[in-house]
């Protein structure tokens, strides 16, 4: 991995910020439109769940080489109050009314590459890759 | 960076012109409410062609707002959600049920126009 740059998240106007890095590090690797767009947001979500749930944290974005494979890894990490229930958080729960309503089911969907560690009151770190194809 | 709200004979036009922080977010929220009583407005269409991404926060918050501007009487449009941005939302699990989306700002004038011919005529 290499040209990681991290950011840190106290405020929801860093958000904005990791957002615009984000797609800048997603051009320069000549990411599609959508696939920028789908960074974007997958990189606000994330953020956002550092303000609301650790008040604050960082975002971490890469670029990652696996052969002739480039991508772009986007780490958020916080000492907030960690998931009790991955499980739980994993679950669809915007349309069901299940799960934590934290988007995680929508950003592993959006992304190639999905991991999350968390212990409760020490933190959380999840981690998603995106491939350019 | 706040967003202008313009007003046209009884609709209101606010357009958001680039990355909204979620305070601006909020305080569009206000100021559209407490506008269509001023203003006495029909309609209102919330343009976000400049928007570059929908997350679940800013569907959040539109879907309140067009509820609450329901509440005081007008109908609200969004129009402008570009192609990538739809399909974001699509696969993140977002969606606008029930509220009224257009291509662009003509088509959304259009939209509110006859659905308030419609009701004048009732």
């Amino acid at each position: 991995m290499d040209g990681g740059s991290t950011i840190a998240i106290t405020s929801d106007s860093d958000i904005i910020v990791a957002r615009e890095l984000g797609r800048r590090v997603g051009r320069e690797l000549d990411f599609s439109l959508t696939d920028l767009t789908i960074i974007a947001t997958v990189i606000s979500e994330l953020a956002r769940n550092i303000i609301i749930f650790a008040k604050h944290g960082d975002m971490i974005i890469e670029t990652i080489r696996h052969g002739k494979k480039v991508g772009i890894v986007i780490t958020a990490v916080d000492k907030g109050p960690g998931i009790p229930d991955i499980f739980l958080a994993m679950q669809d729960g915007y349309s069901t009314g299940k799960g934590l309503g934290l988007g995680l089911p929508g950003v592993r969907r959006l992304m190639d590459e999905f991991e999350i560690f968390s212990e409760t009151g020490k933190g959380t770190r999840v981690s998603v890759k995106k491939w350019l194809m | 960076m706040e967003v202008p709200i313009l007003k046209q004979s009884d609709y209101l036009i606010a357009t958001i012109q680039a990355a909204l922080t979620d305070e601006d977010l909020l305080k569009l929220h206000y100021a559209l409410v407490e506008q269509v009583g001023k203003h006495r407005s029909r309609g209102v269409i919330i343009d976000v062609t400049a928007l570059d991404i929908m997350d679940s926060f800013a569907t959040r918050t539109l879907r309140s707002l067009v509820h609450m501007v329901k509440l005081r009487g007008a109908d609200t449009v969004i129009c402008g959600i570009q192609p990538e941005v739809a399909f974001t939302m699509v696969q993140l699990g977002l969606t606008l049920e029930g509220i009224s989306t257009a291509l662009d700002l003509e088509e959304g004038l259009a939209l509110l126009t006859t659905s308030n011919n419609k009701k004048r005529k009732i």
